[in-house]
């Protein structure tokens, strides 16, 4: 299946030649970024580093466009450097893509990210990208993803059309890591459903549109399963390894925003099927915001989402049963600082997941943020279990070009 | 909307029976007819773009810039749709904010975040909060349509040399953050020159002038400078227009979704 891949860097080198000949403006952009991040306890398995961790990272963004924006082209790589962890120091490419604007409808071929969806705590319904492991554990980190990506903007919505030739593999941190699952993950051992492997010809559509004050979207993707699930095996020496398995699946997806007041109601869910019984899952809640408290200026708001899974404590999702509740806090300074801080609560058994993240502008070009994690009360047969001796603070300070 | 106000206006001239009842009333209809005319005068343009230079300034005097450009479309019957999109500082480049505005009720807004590719759609009930940390609330910086106050015409003054009509103005919207806003409105182009908001203690609050009008297509005035200043906290911000462009032949099309994610 490799003739494939060669046919559609040729048909992209082309066009970006052919692109690059028309009279264009150009524009380099992006940040350099150092993270610093300390576990405070001892690891859990004595391959693991103790202590702190360093990381550097960079983004470089270069566009070009030609034609009044008609003709554009966009290249993101990324690149990190970890102290530790071999897997972590990596390079991307997040986004290399031509994409044409017409009246009506664009057409992007190349590597691109996509969301969808309307919730905080987890993100359902987004479906088109590989989940980028390494960075962070909120999953909002991504890989590019291949595709030929069609929009079609009319009265009565947008229609996007997907087709994803390339299925990317998810990337796993290394096994002297923090924050991994306890049992390494053996990649040399992946297996696909289709013969085809990671050459699946994989297609997803969307249709979006706002009517007054909802913004829906109802989408389907069909194709090689973004998650791995992971079959425990033993090595010849009695050692226990996971190997991820990509089964083919078919993701139905609904998000739902309405937007009243300071209310934003919310609404995800998904059916899946092909890995293993066909499930619904969803996530429902709610943003408030209290407005400008007290003449500062600041907002504060309250969330809270609720998690279910049909599949319970057999779901590959930590979120079976689970409740989200949090808080925003933006100052609205000229520092554009703010904080966002909750927890998520297994309803069940009490495992609870705390997250902080804070920002603040520092100067016009720097960027100071700050992390901290816990992971608490997980049991024996929760996802986080692996992860118990993983609290960590992360300091990350950011220069922006 | 502008039904309502004239049947308001109806009602008042009828209950205003007594001397001191049509005085008022007079003044309403004079205030109302200023906001009108100035309002008319600035109808037709289609569209524009421009871009926009931020300079706050805290009270100690220390900058800081925000690069923005700006694009309008106007819309018969309604509010106008625009799209601001951010270029310094450099952590929020890219940000775009989408907004459908309204002659009544509450407008539609979405923000697109870059980093993550998402588009959110956000409440649009924060009228008082700063607009970018600036000393522009977002009801300062929104489409002014006259459906969105009631008015009061007080006098007729010169200000910097210009004969002026001062008429004072009360926000329809409960969550705005003032009780009144006074406008000094030229009486040669009506456009307006100065603006005192008053906070909802009745206090002045800010000063908004406008600085350096130039006229485009020959009759729509755009001021080159406009300042605000917050008496109460010292701070400042100074807004600077540049490349002005109209007849740009938008569309709904350059105002949706798919134009906010690729908005640069």
């Amino acid at each position: 299946m490799q003739h494939r891949g060669w046919l559609w860097c040729t048909i992209l080198l082309s066009l970006f030649f052919a692109v690059a000949a028309l009279p264009q403006t150009a524009e380099l952009s992006g940040y350099v970024a150092i993270e610093a991040r300390a576990f405070p306890q001892a690891p859990l398995l004595p391959e693991q580093f103790s202590g702190g961790n360093l990381a550097f990272s960079l983004q470089p963004e270069f566009y070009y466009e030609s034609g009044n924006g008609s003709d554009r082209i966009l290249f993101v790589p990324f690149m990190r450097a970890d102290q530790h962890d071999g897997n972590r120091t990596h390079f991307d490419i997040r986004e290399l893509y031509w994409q044409h604007v017409a009246d009506w409808w664009e057409l992007s071929l190349g590597m691109r990210k996509i969301f969808w969806g309307v919730a905080e705590s987890q993100h359902l319904v987004d479906i088109i990208n590989q989940t980028d492991q390494l960075e962070n554990l909120d999953t909002e980190d991504k890989l590019g993803q291949p595709m030929a990506h069609l929009s079609i903007a009319r009265n009565w919505g947008i229609l996007d059309l997907f087709i994803l030739p390339y299925f990317r593999e998810r990337s796993f941190l290394a096994h002297d890591a923090r924050l991994r699952l306890p049992v390494p993950i053996a990649r040399n051992r992946t297996r696909y459903e289709s013969d085809d492997e990671e050459w699946h010809l994989d297609w997803a559509a969307r249709w979006f549109h706002s009517i007054s004050i909802f913004d829906v979207g109802l989408s389907h993707f069909s194709g090689t399963s973004r998650e791995a699930v992971v079959e425990v095996g033993a090595g010849a020496g009695g050692e226990l390894f996971l190997a991820p398995f990509y089964p083919i699946i078919g993701q139905t997806g609904l998000d739902m925003q309405a937007t009243t007041g300071a209310w934003l109601l919310k609404l995800e869910a998904i059916r899946r099927t092909g890995q293993g019984d066909a499930f619904f899952a969803s996530t429902t809640g709610f943003e408030y915001t209290f407005n400008n408290i007290k003449n500062t200026g600041a907002d504060i708001g309250v969330l809270l989402e609720y998690h279910y899974d049909e599949r319970g404590k057999d779901a590959s999702s930590p979120f079976d049963d689970d409740i989200f509740v949090g808080s925003r806090l933006a100052l609205n300074d000229v520092q554009s600082t703010d904080l966002l801080a909750g927890f998520i609560v297994d309803r069940d058994n009490g495992a609870t997941f705390l997250n902080l993240e804070a920002s603040r502008r520092i100067r016009d070009r720097y960027r100071m943020e700050v992390e901290f994690r816990s992971f608490l009360n997980a049991e024996e047969t929760d996802l986080f279990f692996g992860l118990r001796k993983d609290h960590y603070f992360q300091v990350e300070f950011s220069r922006f070009f | 909307m502008f039904k309502k106000i004239v049947l308001t206006l109806a009602v008042a001239v009828c209950f205003g029976s007594v001397s001191a009842g049509s005085e008022e009333s007079a003044a309403v209809e004079r205030g109302l007819e200023i906001a009108i005319e100035a309002d008319r005068r600035d109808t037709g343009f289609e569209d524009f773009q421009a871009d926009l230079i931020m300079l706050l300034r805290n009270r100690h005097g220390q900058e800081s810039t925000r690069d923005i450009s700006n694009r309008t479309l106007e819309v018969a019957d309604d509010g106008d749709k625009s799209l601001i999109i951010f270029n310094k500082p450099r952590d929020v480049k890219g940000t775009a904010f989408l907004s459908y505005s309204h002659k009544t009720g509450a407008d539609d807004q979405w923000l697109y975040l870059p980093a993550l590719k998402r588009v959110k759609r956000i409440a649009s009930n924060n009228r008082s909060g700063p607009f970018m940390g600036s000393e522009f609330a977002y009801e300062d910086i929104s489409s002014q349509e006259v459906e969105k106050y009631t008015y009061k015409y007080l006098r007729d003054e010169v200000y910097e040399g210009m004969d002026c009509h001062v008429v004072e103005r009360y926000p329809v919207d409960k969550k705005s953050g003032y009780t009144r806003q006074v406008v000094w409105f030229d009486q040669a182009e009506y456009r307006p020159q100065k603006l005192d908001f008053y906070d909802r203690k009745n206090d002045l609050l800010k000063t908004l002038t406008y600085h350096s009008y130039k006229p485009y297509l020959e009759k729509y005035w755009r001021a080159d400078e406009m300042l605000m200043i917050n008496h109460l906290t010292g701070k400042s911000t100074k807004l600077i227009w540049s490349n002005y462009k109209f007849g740009n032949d938008f569309k709904e099309r350059d105002f949706d979704r798919n134009s906010l994610k690729r908005a640069r």
